[in-house]
């Protein structure tokens, strides 16, 4: 296994105006690693991850996909090197049904004019669909357009469609946001199961610290555009500044069992 | 360098008259969302009134100053005439769709109107000259300009300068910069979207009119006069920004100088040099020069 | 799948009637019925772009070049077949659409619609004051021949009236299948949401780059094809005024797939051929009122085809 990181950001900085969106973040993220941004809103973390996955231009620093740059580079390149994500507010496509959300995602992934020039609904990537539906646990909705599907089963399209690409990095955008308190841990077990079967690095955005501890190896703490801390989640969690700016209210004694776990 | 300063004089004057034009269809777009694609046909309208009013009133009189106030008059009725029809008929019923559905509605009404002025004047020639000679004309360098092309300048300019006013010293203005950014939070606000909706149209109506009003006694007022219009001034406002009344000043002026640079240096390529240059700007800035603020998608 | 099935039947179903068709009709309406299915030709070209969201202003650009090509391929190239001068055209037109579309590719919206009308625009300018081109009057075309075979007369009309009628149910059956392979579908979901397409590793740009070439080349036949049948080009061809038609023909058509691009044509050419009775002078007046009507009246299937519907407001 080589040591090259899979993701490294150098210095990454992005201004809008007078504003510093981003400021001089340096990461390093490795293959087989699951990393979790938190912060609070507006701190940046949407914004790194637009810059990473290639929707935004950053006005300084690089970003090395697999040691090579990817700045100038677009969202498909970027996919095509292997890299996938998923959205805030989910990214669909209204007047397909669940199922032609997969089958389109299936064709893309392959990419060859071949799959692309046969038909969408083809039984062979049928088979596929089914079986990447029945894994989300989306089997029972197939049919239905998707502007009728609740938001949870909207994020998991979301993701499914992503990890379809078989990416090597996969980056996730608030997953949980926008979903019920109940749902969200069934959620994301059910997406963190394929992404263990798969072995895709992960990085996602979180905003829900139960969700957080429970899936990552490492948390990246943001705070008005900087990246403050870096490291195991128990370290990160301890530290004063990431309590203040990201944690804040958060009883001593739960912080204590955050850094025990 | 004699070249030099008759593109400039000639690229000023150009540029005057495709900012007449263009301010109008600018406004429109950027508080309305809509590219009024009948612009043209404002236009054409505007020089076909002035045209006729001109001729009825100077049958049997010599050429004077009316005929400034002729233009000035008949371009605000008939401005006002049209946007009034146009926006109550047509454009109300479609408020808040896609800048596409609005865009197909307006080339529909290029369509309706381009018969309904053939229906109205035919296809005859209407000459409105009776202003043209009466400032005289200069000598800059050699070069005979008629005085009646500097009018176009100062239109131009007063133009320039009641915009700047109304949208940056009026309370009207600060009402249609906030439906600029949002027309349904504006409304939320209690400002009437819809009448100044009209009365945006209604203007940008006007200044179309008037635009064709002033150029009528300098060309043949004659079937077809709109079609060109169009495109061009749409090529101006995208190099400015669409939406940017600023932006269509110097659309205009770089546009104007461009061709007049075209016309004594390079005479082949006057057809292209207007979509060469839109060309260029959209490779270097896609929004145009000064374009309004796009919000975040994802 | 029994819909393809379906839709190949009933395509050679129509085939079957139209040649039917012309051992019995009289010339005229020959004529009118060639006019109507090259325009659904040009609309089956439209209805990829349509479908991605674009509507191009500007279309008969490619529908003139195929003319003035079919035209000048006898004077000026010495070729007198018809399928070679089609051919020809289509091919020409192809390649002018595959140059622009470099620069239309990157553009969606209005601005897709302005360039691509002002490069109608530039192309008529030039025409216009070609006077070896014939400048606004045009020029005529010779009659069909095929294989060395001249026609003339009603022969020719029918001749031209049945390749017509190969030539664009051929290109419905293609534009059908095409539709259902997930190439096919990439068109809707550039339109719907352009952003979730690249993140899925396809180039948007370079689909419609494709479909637009391919429009483009369809156009351009259809073009030689009502040259040949009426025998005179002229630059009208590519006034905006006969893109209107086409946008028209697009508008009409809809979500409607191939069907409603072919029935939007005949319907296109039936007004026509009323308005040219009643009010020949007001075509224009027509067209545009009834295009009206159709944005103002119906909105739902308008806005399901053209609207974007980037996630956010869902």
């Amino acid at each position: 296994m080589s040591s090259a990181p899979l993701l490294e950001t150098r210095g990454l900085t992005v201004r809008f105006g007078a504003v510093v969106a981003v400021n001089k973040v340096s990461v390093r993220i490795d293959r087989g690693d699951v990393v979790g941004l938190i912060g609070t809103n507006g701190a940046g973390k949407t914004t790194f991850l637009n810059m990473v996955t290639g929707y935004l231009r950053p006005t300084g620093g690089e970003i090395l996909l697999e040691g090579r740059s990817t700045l100038g580079r677009s969202p498909r390149e970027l996919v095509a090197h292997g890299m996938a994500r998923s959205f805030q507010v989910p990214q669909l496509f209204p007047a397909m049904t669940v199922r032609e959300h997969l089958l389109f995602a299936l064709a893309l992934a392959d990419g060859s004019a071949g799959a692309l020039l046969k038909p969408l609904h083809s039984a062979q990537r049928q088979a596929r669909a089914d079986e990447v539906l029945g894994r989300f646990g989306l089997q029972a909705i197939g049919e239905r357009p998707v502007n009728l599907v609740p938001q949870g089963q909207r994020k998991l399209i979301d993701i499914a469609m992503a990890l379809s690409l078989k990416p090597r990095l996969l980056l996730l955008d608030e997953p949980t946001s926008g979903v019920s308190s109940a749902e969200k841990m069934p959620l994301m077990e059910v997406v963190f199961d394929v992404i263990r079967a798969s072995g895709v690095t992960v990085l996602f955005v979180e905003h829900d610290m139960d969700v957080v501890r429970r899936y990552v190896t490492r948390i990246l703490a943001f705070r008005d555009g900087s990246m403050i801390a870096d490291g195991a989640p128990g370290d990160v969690m301890r530290d004063a500044q990431v309590a203040s700016a990201v944690l804040r209210g958060r009883a001593p004694a739960a912080l204590a069992k955050a850094g025990a776990a | 360098m004699s070249t030099l300063l008759t593109i400039l004089i000639d690229g000023l004057i150009y540029g005057a008259w495709l900012f007449l034009v263009a301010a109008g269809l600018t406004l429109i777009f950027g508080v309305m969302k809509v590219l009024n694609i009948a612009h043209g046909n404002l236009y054409a309208i505007g020089a076909y009134v002035a045209a006729t009013a001109m001729g009825y009133w100077f049958a049997d009189r010599p050429p004077s100053f009316a005929a400034f106030a002729i233009q000035l008059g008949t371009a605000v009725v008939a401005g006002t005439a049209l946007g009034l029809a146009l926006d109550r008929g047509v454009l109300r019923r479609l408020r808040g769709r896609d800048e596409v559905s609005l865009a197909l509605a307006t080339y529909a009404l290029l369509l309706v109107l381009d018969d309904v002025i053939q229906f109205i004047w035919g296809t005859s020639a209407y000459p409105a000259s009776a202003p043209y000679g009466l400032l005289g004309s200069s000598e800059i360098n050699g070069l005979r300009f008629n005085n009646y092309e500097f009018v176009l300048l100062a239109a131009a300019a007063a133009v320039g300068l009641l915009l700047w006013w109304l949208l940056q010293r009026t309370r009207t203005g600060r009402c249609l910069a906030a439906i600029i950014r949002d027309p349904e939070m504006s409304g939320a606000m209690g400002i009437d979207v819809e009448r100044l909706y009209l009365a945006t149209f209604m203007l940008g109506a006007v200044l179309a009119a008037l635009g064709g009003a002033l150029t009528a006694p300098m060309i043949q007022v004659a079937p077809g006069l709109g079609a060109e219009v169009i495109v061009v001034t749409f090529a101006v406002i995208v190099i400015g920004g669409m939406g940017s009344i600023p932006g269509a000043a110097v659309g205009a002026l770089v546009v104007g100088l461009a061709r007049a640079a075209t016309i004594h240096l390079f005479p082949f390529a006057e057809v292209f040099i207007v979509y060469a240059v839109m060309a260029l700007v959209l490779a270097v800035r896609p929004e145009g020069l000064f374009p309004q603020a796009a919000l975040r998608k994802i | 799948m029994n819909s393809l099935r379906r839709t190949d039947a009933s395509l050679l179903g129509l085939l079957a009637v139209l040649c039917a068709a012309a051992f019995i009709a009289p010339s005229w309406l020959m004529s009118l019925l060639a006019v109507a299915l090259a325009k659904g030709l040009v609309a089956l070209g439209l209805l990829l772009l349509l479908r991605a969201g674009l509507v191009p202003f500007g279309h008969a650009l490619y529908y003139c070049l195929g003319g003035y090509v079919a035209g000048l391929g006898t004077p000026w190239l010495g070729i007198r077949d018809t399928l070679l001068l089609l051919a020809l055209a289509s091919l020409l037109s192809g390649a002018v659409a595959f140059a622009a579309g470099f620069l239309m590719r990157r553009y969606r919206g209005i601005f897709f619609a302005m360039l691509s009308m002002a490069l109608s625009m530039i192309l008529y300018g030039v025409l216009l004051k070609s006077q070896s081109l014939g400048s606004s009057d045009g020029f005529t075309v010779a009659r069909a021949s095929f294989f060395a075979m001249q026609t003339a007369g009603v022969g020719a009309i029918r001749s031209v009236y049945l390749l017509t009628a190969v030539v664009t149910l051929l290109a419905a059956w293609g534009v059908s299948r095409y539709l259902t392979t997930a190439m096919g579908h990439v068109g809707p979901a550039i339109r719907e949401n352009e952003v979730r397409v690249e993140y899925l590793g396809c180039s948007p740009s370079r689909v419609i780059h494709r479909e637009y070439t391919a429009s483009g080349a369809l156009a351009g036949g259809a073009g030689a094809l009502v040259a040949i049948l009426v025998g005179q080009v002229d630059p009208g061809m590519g006034f905006w005024m006969t893109s209107g038609e086409f946008v028209f023909i697009a508008i009409l058509a809809g979500a409607g797939g191939i069907w409603g691009s072919l029935a939007a044509a005949f319907v296109l050419e039936g007004i026509h051929a009323l308005a040219f009775e009643y009010a020949p002078q007001y075509w224009k007046f027509v067209l545009g009122a009834t295009l009206l009507l159709l944005i103002v009246r119906f909105p739902s299937g308008l806005s399901s085809m053209l609207a974007n519907r980037a996630g956010a407001r869902s």
